[in-house]
Order: structure tokens, then sequence, then C-alpha cells
């Protein structure tokens, strides 16, 4: 349980970082919190000969907003997006996301970026991020790369992300006004999810859905969005009927994974109880924001 | 490989020592620096027995490597223990039959350490989702959560 032997760089700027990269080749991976690669590293699943920190870059770190849109940096850590008065306030569906990912000495170290760019399938920012439509912000010694997060990740594990990139930044339009929910299981707290549900809605003046967003997660290689089921409920007050029936449009055709512990079976059945609870939540959460 | 002059901070005292980058923060602690307080269950980030305090967050010493530690304040459970007797902390855990074997008591030490560091009268359900990410195979987790609740009862009465 001791990792392989590799060579150990921690640049100060960015573009240090990626003059690293560069020079260092294929053979080189980027290190964020740790928080998955580390555990890569001692089970050897990884053996990288270089490991680039950027830990101590702080350009990459932090959360800000320049009018509509809030930029997140990727080496925020995941503890300090989920205490942000900012994230809570503007971004909800992310603030109930993180409060799933792992567990607070793992939230302390781990990053935004780092856990985007693992691409986990059972992990909570993939979903979170196709739910805002974030923007993924690619650099590399070439400039930079803008990624919509439907074309981010890609698969189990793998992402946009070309040899040479690093992502550095996250851009999400700020949506204060709307109800969220990340809603999720497994069988503890913080454990990887055997299937989980984000969602968005915001309520017209009349106390209807105007929009909704719904996201599965843990069932596919990536993230799955239902725009059947959400425009399904435009429109309408939210009861357990109505989101039941909604939910009759979710294409359970779409889930995938089918292991010996939680075979497919299970997950279309757990899929659509999820994405109720979510769905019922965020549109609690909206009318209380409307009172 | 490039052995790296790391310097940081543990339990009040500067150290400074050379290390391989695949060395974690928890093996440098244990093995150069004779700290073996800080147990070492699963070594890949799921048991937390390794847990400590890296710049007043907790953190899985397993999870860390020892390079990255340069210039950090770290805490570990030597330091969160007085130098005579015991802590409020594992006083209460010693009463409320908080341990059996006692392999996972320093991550749960640490991470009530830093649940009373940032919240002094915590809830039940806070206390839970600071042992979160900590296992223990004796207890079932009942005593440590009686422990912590008295913990929190102790520091109101001291207040």
């Amino acid at each position: 349980m001791k990792p392989a032997p590799f060579e150990y760089f921690a640049p100060r700027t960015l573009d240090e970082a990626l003059d690293l990269l560069e020079s260092e080749g294929s053979e080189a991976r980027v290190i964020a919190g740790g928080q998955s690669l580390v555990p890569m590293l001692a089970l050897r699943l990884a053996r990288p000969e270089v490991l680039i920190d950027l830990n101590r870059i702080p350009e990459l770190s932090g959360i800000r907003q320049e009018g509509s849109t809030i930029h997140i940096g990727a080496m925020t850590r995941q503890a300090h997006a989920l205490a942000s008065s900012l994230v809570f306030e503007q971004l909800p569906l992310l603030h109930y996301g993180l409060e799933n990912v792992g567990h607070p000495p793992t939230r302390a170290r781990g990053t935004l970026g780092g856990s985007l760019s693992h691409a986990d399938p059972a992990a909570e920012t993939p979903a979170v991020m196709l739910a805002y439509k974030a923007d993924m912000v690619l650099k590399s010694k070439q400039g930079e790369r803008i990624i919509p997060a439907d074309e981010f990740t890609l698969g189990t594990f793998d992402t946009a992300i070309e040899p040479g990139e690093i992502l550095a930044e996250i851009r999400v339009q700020a949506k204060p006004n709307e109800g969220a929910a990340l809603v999720e299981l497994s069988r503890r707290k913080g454990d990887f999810a055997m299937a989980s549900a984000a969602a968005r809605v915001s309520l017209a003046a009349d106390g209807t859905c105007a929009e909704a967003h719904l996201i599965v997660g843990a069932v596919a290689p990536v993230p799955l969005r239902f725009d059947a089921v959400t425009d399904a409920l435009k429109g309408q007050k939210f009861s357990e009927a109505v989101v039941r029936e909604a939910l009759e449009l979710m294409d359970l055709e779409l889930f995938e994974f089918d292991n010996e512990d939680i075979c497919l079976e299970y997950r279309r059945k757990i899929g659509p109880v999820m994405a109720e609870r979510a769905l019922l939540q965020a549109f609690k959460r909206a009318e209380g924001m409307q009172k | 490989m490039t052995l790296h002059q790391v310097s940081f901070t543990v339990n009040g005292k500067k150290v400074s020592v050379e290390v391989e980058p695949r060395q974690t923060l928890a093996d440098v602690l244990r093995g150069q620096l004779g700290l073996t307080g800080t147990h070492l269950g699963c070594e890949h980030g799921v048991c937390g027995a390794c847990t400590i305090i890296v710049n007043g967050e907790p953190a899985r010493g397993c999870l860390m490597l020892g390079v990255q530690a340069e210039g950090a304040e770290i805490l570990t459970v030597e330091g969160a223990s007085p130098d005579e007797g015991l802590s409020l902390i594992q006083e209460a855990l010693r009463e409320f039959h908080g341990l059996q074997c006692g392999f996972c008591t320093p991550g749960m030490v640490m991470a009530l350490h830093h649940l009373f560091s940032v919240n002094t009268s915590p809830t039940e359900e806070e206390i839970k989702e600071a042992i979160s990410g900590q296992l223990c195979r004796c207890t079932g987790y009942q005593g440590i959560v009686n422990a912590a609740k008295a913990v929190a009862q102790r520091l109101q009465a001291q207040q």
C-alpha cells in the first residue's frame, strides 16, 4: 500500500505548471487535492513517473462573481465552496451537492477541479455542473479552451482534458432565485452513491414550475440529463403524483451500470425514487424562496 | 528518486526532514518523526484512523504526501493530549466506552478535536457528520457519539 516512486514538482504559477506538463510529457500527472489520486497511487492503479502538484498555485483557487457569472478556481477546496455564502446564495445546487461529497477531512483537501477531472461516475460535482450547464476552462501552452459540461465528462474517469491541458476554472451562471436539491442513496453517508439525482427548479409568479433541470448520476459512465421529465413538469405545481407521472418519461434504457453488488434492475428502481425526492425537495425550496 | 528537504511544524515544534516524494505524510510522521500515535489502517483514505489537523483543517494523513507538508502547521493526537492524563475528549471516550481495541481512536480524537475547535455545542447530527469519515469496528459508534455529547455538555458547563 505504498506508492511506486515518482519525481515531484510543486510549481508556484500556472505557467510554470504548464511548462512542466509539456517538458515531462505523458508520464507526468497533475495532482490537485489528491483525495482520489493518492489512493490510486497507494493501490498502484496509477504509476506516474512525475507528479506536478497544483497546491502551491494561488491563482487556481477562489470563488468570485463577475456580473452574472461565478468563477470558481479549479483548486478551490470542496470545504471552502461548501462554506461559501456566495455559493449557497447563487449556486444552491452546488452547495447541496457538496454536502454529499466524501467527509469533512476529504472535503478539506479535495478540490472541485480535481473531482471534475477525476470523473468518477458516482461523483456529485459532474452532475451538478451538468445541471448548471457550466463551462470548463482548460489551459495549455497553446492557450485556452472552453468546454461545456455536457462535452467535458466523456465516460468513466474520462474527460475532454487533452495532454498538456489543466482544468483551471469552472464558470457557472448564477442562479440565485431557484430551489435546488441533490439526493442520493448510499449505504453510509459520504460513501459512493448507488444512484443520485440533482434537481433545479425555478417558479413563475403563479407558483408553477417555470424551468427545471434533472440529472441522475452514478447509474451510467456519465451523468444523465432528463429534459423530457422536466419539460413535462413546466407550468405545474409539484406534488408526488405530478412528479411521478412526469418520471414515467424517464428513459431507464440509459441506465447502464450493472455490478455484482448493485444490479441494473435495482438502479432502475432507485434512480426514479432519487429523482422524485430531489424534484420535490427543490420545488419546496423554490416555494420557500418565493414567500 | 530525488529526496526533498521538508520543513513544517508538528505539535508546535519546528521539524525538518528528508523525504521521498512517495512517502505519505502519515508515514513521515510515524517513521521519521516517531509520532506513532497517528495510526495507519487502510492507507488509501477509507478508514480515517490517520486523521490529523493540517493548518486548522482535518486531513487524512495517508492522502497527503510528506513533501506537501512544507510550511504547514500540523497537529497529531500527541499534540492534542496533555502531557499528563487525558484530554476532555479522551476522558469522555474512556468513560462512555467510545473505544475498545483503540485502533480508530487517534483519528476519532482528531475528528472530534476539530469539531470542538469550530463548534463547542454541536448537535447529535453535527457530531455524526464530524465522525462520518472515521470507521470503528468495535463500538457501533453510539459510545463515541455519547462521549462527544458529554464533551459538549462539559464545555458548556465550563463557560
